[in-house]
């Protein structure tokens, strides 16, 4: 008896909860397959994308590329010549001496494990959860995963 | 004792917090006021204001007797608008209870053009709506946007507020988001603005061309790599009409210049 109201009891918290999560109900595409999975854990993020090697070399352009990653639009960043970058985000100067590669990963894959209300975009979040994303980008993450570990690399240098 | 303390400072969260968010929600501000120097000095200047070639365009389709019954708007209200009731252009978008649908001023003037002179009923955002809109709206310049709010309106802007508070896209951002958390601050070079609609029909700086504010809506969208709502779609009209009840209080600057 005690173990029916508790299979109960979760059907209807499973029902209250399912509507909230828009991916879930919208039944968007399935994942592509070649995204990669990940795990939070005490607000990191500790293994590489896809167990992928981040360039910072190559995470230097795509944080400047209006195209990709676009980070100035929002961060104040440590590259000479840049005269127009935005006042949204943080200034990310020295953002290596204040967080680990776990805590930028979390941050660049997905704030929003942080905060449900950031306005800034996950780079590598869960397709699915994203709401009437446009015809060219269903099922499609912001960045690739060999991106985000690039950016990630980059980030890292800033000491 | 420690536990006293918690609550107090709670208390004192709270309290703080309140008055930050009032202010917020009150306080609307044209897009004016973010836009640079130059830009105003262009929206100022009507020889400069290139949304001024619009409001022409507007008044000579206004005035013009082709097609349908060969009446033009200009028979009924003066060739240069002047018997338009600008305090009633101010108060749009309105709903109408017989159509129990939102009325936008571009689908009165469509509807007007309809009844009066056999016009065929133009598509939302047709270029000659766009053109008699912005003709329309540059008429009522001062006005004070007066949309209601309260009655069957209220519903309808709440479901508004709901779509404004909405992720939408790849970038997966909310207009209030932006518009309402961080006007003032910069995107890249530009000043984020209230997002308020007493300028539009608009001269748009980035792409150039007259845009009326459900035009932005989509644009906005967009750029948020987002399925923009269509041009007649339920969405796009609450948005539109929870948009203008914002800028209530703010005077009309049709043709505005915004980037």
């Amino acid at each position: 008896m005690n173990n029916k109201m508790q299979r109960y009891k979760i059907l209807i918290l499973m029902l209250l909860v399912c509507p909230m999560l828009p991916g879930v109900t919208n039944g968007q595409d399935e994942l592509p397959d070649d995204y990669c999975r990940w795990e939070v854990s005490d607000y990191t993020i500790l293994e590489p994308l896809c167990g992928l090697a981040g360039d910072a070399q190559r995470g230097s352009k795509i944080v400047s590329d209006g195209s990709r990653g676009n980070c100035l639009a929002c961060h104040q960043l440590p590259i000479p010549g840049i005269e127009a970058y935005g006042t949204i985000g943080p200034p990310l100067a020295g953002i290596a001496a204040r967080l680990s590669v776990p805590q930028i990963r979390m941050r660049v894959v997905d704030s929003r494990n942080i905060n449900p209300l950031s306005i800034m975009p996950g780079f590598y979040r869960d397709p699915r959860l994203i709401n009437r994303p446009g015809k060219k980008y269903r099922g499609r993450t912001f960045l690739t995963a060999q991106q985000v570990e690039d950016v990630i690399a980059y980030l890292a240098t800033l000491k | 004792m420690i536990r006293l303390d918690k609550t107090a400072l709670l208390l004192c969260a709270c309290l703080l917090a309140i008055p930050a968010s009032a202010a917020l929600a009150g306080e609307a501000r044209s897009g004016y006021e973010y836009i640079k120097p130059a830009s105003r000095a262009m929206q100022d200047d009507e020889f400069e204001n290139p949304g001024m070639l619009a409001v022409e365009r507007g008044q000579q389709l206004f005035n013009n007797k082709q097609g349908g019954a060969g009446k033009a708007c200009a028979e009924c209200h003066d060739e240069d608008g002047a018997k338009l009731n600008t305090k009633n252009i101010a108060r749009y978008p309105v709903y109408s209870e017989d159509a129990a649908d939102i009325v936008t001023l571009q689908k009165q003037i469509s509807r007007c053009r309809s009844d009066k002179s056999g016009r065929k009923i133009l598509p939302a955002d047709h270029p000659d709506l766009v053109a008699l809109e912005a003709f329309v709206r540059h008429r009522a310049i001062g006005e004070v946007v007066n949309v209601q709010t309260d009655g069957p309106v209220a519903a309808l802007l709440q479901a508004g507020e709901k779509l404004y508070r909405t992720r939408y896209g790849l970038i997966d951002m909310a207009c209030n988001q932006c518009h309402d958390v961080y006007p003032g601050q910069m995107i890249r070079g530009q000043k984020i603005s209230q997002g308020q609609g007493n300028g539009f029909p608009a001269y748009r700086l980035d792409t150039g061309e007259i845009t009326s504010l459900q035009q932005r809506i989509q644009q906005c969208l967009v750029s948020m790599r987002a399925e923009p709502f269509a041009a007649d779609s339920e969405e796009i009209k609450l948005l539109g009409l929870y948009i203008m009840s914002r800028s209530n209080g703010l005077r009309i600057e049709t043709p505005a210049v915004r980037y």
